[in-house]
């Protein structure tokens, strides 16, 4: 395939949604490409979430968020399991902390069956506090959500894209789509590195996905940025708590909240500010101070263990309360907007009705004569064997002996897959996505230059 | 999964200073089979990495690079009939003297009579000091910063802010200077400097990188490679510093995760775990030596108190290694403005404990220390001058008059 290219789909945006999508588009005989502008996938807000698969009990009854995330947790639990994504089944709890909030609990269990979640329940203080021992005291109530799962979302995006290139997608990183004209029947995307032609167009930008709409002649949403500050505690700190911690939820926010993470971490956050500069990732003194407060009266004993690293994501929320999901049948034109924090969860349902909708609008679906292979990612879940303790890899390649990450574990042999990989890592985040690696406790004092220079090394060889 | 079984008779965790050190007292102790797991991929441990003078003084009695200083200690560890295994990693406990490792031998359980850890410290990395701001490439902690110059020869360019100005600070100018790179200045929160006043003048004078006392750092800007700090000075005035490199220096925490695993109790001073003089820890046969203990002191510090915690185990080995003996019951603590006090464990009895280490969080000119129990005086001295970041030597002459139970209490007035 030449730079310029003519495919029968192009998809904009290479995160959680756009990887999905080109995954789902890959079952078919379709010429597909997948347009990122960074240089790796899953890297705006698919990277930096609370990494959450949602049920999706709180969502708008009746809203199609509401419905494709309740599809989304299902295929992706079954997806991650195939692939070995890492995905912890821990449940969650939602506490109230005064009268106000525990009067509302029982219109939160209704919001919930109305959304067609079964499982969400009262669960009094007894039970609370045996499974969550470290809580702080002063609770009033609380509901039990056991479906609300924890997952790696960083595999999630790479797993998509994996698959996707395996069944033939043409990924192109590093290319921002400047312009967008016609040439007969064809999209004609301009693009820092070339012409792009296309029949169809998904509009998968995320935070930057309306002012995509704009250059496609549409006005329906505004990306109202907000974004939400995120701390992760020290590993020591997992002891503390086994499940997702919600607080109730108020018109504007889902509140701060305490969760394990995968890899064996605790997440405190997040904060959720408006902000004018939707790229504005930074985090701040007082959305840091703010958490620590709020981890404080949680969770008293979290704020004592040592901070791993901050982040902040930026959601890409919109005037409306729903998805901002519209095929443009006569423009072959598909703008898949506004997909929140839900997002992660909801992936491959947004990519299931997407694609059907797009089949439904003159697209021709034909299934390939192969399925795509699902890929097997590496196991980076705290609670797998990960390589360094398993006879399997290291009996198979002594790469795997050699632990060059001390804090997360990470041997030789999974840095060199991840820079050898179908979607190579192109930069040390990359890396770290891939593996863990440098996103431990020491960020990098000890192996930070080894990775530097095992990816420097690597990307020498490529361009030889 | 199958593990190899080794059986030792001596399992030392760490091959620095203090490691080696402890490792080649319990050999000459005649502890019999004594084994150093090292994860990195040569032993030796930071001073590898500090390719400038100054090491050696008080152990060695002679002035040695870091490099030379590590094959010095490397070389009579392995004379001395010690086993290092590099790039072998400690990973977990599979029970009292059980230690998991994953090395060039495949998967194994090291079996052990005695443990010593000593597994150092490192140095507090942005986002543990909650530092603000985009998260861009370019920040370094001065440990990532030598093996990116010393050991991988990767390359640096423009300016670096350092922040911090203890002694490793000035270990990191060095180290930016070999690689082509011009500090800014020292960043520090506190009054003053906190290193020798020959290595603060030959920084301020003769390389002209001044220090910026009374200041903080409040902020971090640039997209994908670091371009600003946000400083804000002692007139409480925030302004920003165009700089292509950050060094976080110091602020050292012990690498307690392996202290943590084996249950030890951790001192809430050092959150190394709590050690008697002689590096004995809470768990019966499970010693700590070095930097874990106390951080961080100079290698050679950390060398002899290795060395001694090694000459301890060896003797607790001879007397049979009573894993069921009476374990130390009295803690040792301080009060703010005093940080941590080493040791911070103790058994009451005649034998004294030697001298204590204690830190502060402030210069304190000439204060008064007080030595209490239960309300009881037990001693109080008039220290020097009191440095932050600076360990000070304390007499425990009043060791004799502590009693069973209660903990003992220093401050400072």
């Amino acid at each position: 395939m030449t730079a310029s290219g003519r495919f029968d789909v192009a998809v904009i945006g290479a995160g959680v949604v756009g990887t999905a999508i080109a995954r789902q588009l890959a079952r078919y005989r379709l010429r597909t490409a997948l347009l990122e502008r960074a240089n790796d996938v899953g890297t705006g807000t698919s990277k930096a979430n609370t990494a959450i698969v949602h049920t999706g009990f709180d969502t708008q009854p009746g809203s199609l968020e509401s419905s494709l995330v309740r599809r989304g947790h299902e295929l992706l639990s079954s997806y991650a399991r195939t692939a070995g994504i890492a995905l912890e089944e821990t449940g969650a709890v939602l506490v109230a902390w005064d009268v106000a909030q525990a009067a509302r609990l029982d219109e939160i269990v209704a919001k919930a069956r109305a959304n067609g979640y079964e499982h969400a329940t009262r669960m009094d203080l007894e039970e609370l506090s045996r499974r969550e021992p470290y809580l702080a005291d002063g609770a009033t109530g609380a509901v039990a959500i056991p479906d609300e799962a924890i997952i790696c979302p960083w595999s999630t995006s790479i797993a998509f894209a994996s698959e996707a290139v395996g069944a033939g997608v043409e990924l192109r990183l590093g290319v921002d789509v400047t312009d967008v004209g016609h040439e007969g029947d064809s999209w004609v995307l301009q693009t820092s590195k070339g012409p792009v032609r296309a029949d169809w167009v998904v509009n998968a930008a995320g935070l930057h996905s309306d002012l995509l709409d704009r250059r496609f002649g549409h006005d329906g949403f505004t990306i109202a940025p907000r974004r939400g500050q995120l701390i992760v505690f020290d590993k020591l700190a997992r002891t503390l708590v086994s499940s997702i911690v919600l607080p109730v939820p108020t018109e504007r926010t889902k509140g701060v909240l305490v969760a394990p993470t995968v890899y064996g971490n605790v997440l405190l956050g997040p904060t959720a500010e408006d902000i004018d500069d939707r790229y504005d990732t930074a985090t701040t003194a007082d959305g840091l101070d703010g958490l620590l407060d709020a981890g404080r009266r949680l969770l008293p004993a979290l704020v004592h263990e040592e901070v791993t690293a901050t982040y902040a994501g930026v959601r890409a929320a919109t005037e409306h309360r729903d998805y901002q999901i519209t095929i443009h049948e006569e423009d072959r034109y598909a703008c898949v907007g506004g997909i929140r924090s839900t997002g992660l969860t909801a992936s491959l349902a947004i990519a299931e009705y997407v694609v059907e909708q797009m089949g439904a609008a003159g697209l021709t679906l034909v299934e390939a004569d192969q399925e795509p292979q699902i890929p097997h990612m590496p196991e980076l879940g705290e609670r797998a064997i990960r390589a360094f303790e398993s006879d399997r890899w290291i009996g198979a390649d002594p790469a795997y002996r050699h632990i060059v990450c001390f804090c997360e574990r990470v041997t030789e042999g999974e840095v060199r897959d991840a820079l050898s990989s179908v979607v190579p890592a192109t930069d040390v985040g990359g890396v770290g996505r891939r593996t863990r690696a440098t996103n431990g406790r020491c960020q990098g004092f000890f192996c930070g230059a080894d990775i530097a220079a095992r990816l420097a090394a690597r990307l020498a060889a490529v361009r030889r | 999964m199958s593990r190899t079984i080794l059986p030792v008779d001596a399992l030392v965790v760490g091959a620095g200073p203090a490691g080696l050190a402890a490792a080649t007292a319990l050999k000459a102790g005649g502890a019999g089979r004594v084994v150093v797991v090292e994860r990195e991929d040569e032993a030796g441990g930071t001073p590898r990495l500090c390719e400038h003078s100054g090491f050696g003084l008080r152990d060695l009695r002679r002035l040695l690079s870091g490099p030379a200083y590590a094959r010095r200690w490397v070389e009579r560890a392995v004379a001395g009939g010690v086993d290092i295994r590099t790039r072998s990693m400690v990973t977990g406990w599979a029970g009292p003297g059980r230690a998991e490792v994953t090395g060039p031998d495949g998967l194994l359980a090291v079996h052990a009579r005695a443990v010593v850890l000593a597994t150092g410290a490192r140095e507090r990395p942005r986002a543990a000091r909650l530092v603000p701001g985009s998260r861009p490439a370019g920040i370094f902690t001065t440990g990532q910063l030598q093996q990116w110059v010393h050991r991988q020869h990767l390359p640096l360019h423009g300016r670096a802010l350092i922040v911090g100005a203890e002694h490793v600070s000035y270990s990191a100018v060095l180290t930016l200077r070999q690689a082509g790179v011009h500090p800014v200045a020292l960043v520090t929160n506190l009054a003053g400097t906190q290193t020798f006043r020959a290595f603060d003048l030959a920084t301020r004078v003769g390389l002209r990188v001044p220090v910026w006392t009374g200041t903080s750092v409040i902020g971090l800007t640039g997209r994908e490679r670091v371009d600003g700090v946000l400083v804000r000075g002692p007139d409480g005035t925030a302004r920003a510093v165009a700089v292509d490199t950050v060094i976080f220096t110091g602020d050292f925490i012990p690498d307690n995760e392996l202290a943590r695993l084996a249950s030890l109790s951790v001192d809430q001073g050092t959150l190394g775990p709590a050690c008697t003089a002689d590096g004995g820890t809470t768990a019966p046969g499970v010693f700590a030596a070095g930097n874990l203990v106390h951080p961080a002191e100079t290698a050679d510090v950390a060398a002899r108190r290795g060395d001694h915690v090694g000459q301890a185990a060896a003797s607790w080995m001879r007397r049979g290694g009573d894993r069921t003996s009476p374990r130390p019951t009295v803690r040792l603590r301080v009060a703010d403005p005093l940080l941590w006090v080493v040791p911070n464990l103790m058994e009451p009895g005649p034998a004294g404990i030697g001298p204590l280490l204690v830190r502060t969080k402030a210069f304190l000119e000439h204060p008064r220390l007080e030595v209490t129990q239960a309300g009881r005086i037990l001693g109080s001295h008039r220290l020097r001058r009191m440095i932050p970041n600076r360990s000070h030597t304390v007499p425990s002459d009043w060791s004799g008059l502590v009693q069973p139970g209660e903990d003992v209490h220093l401050s400072v007035s």
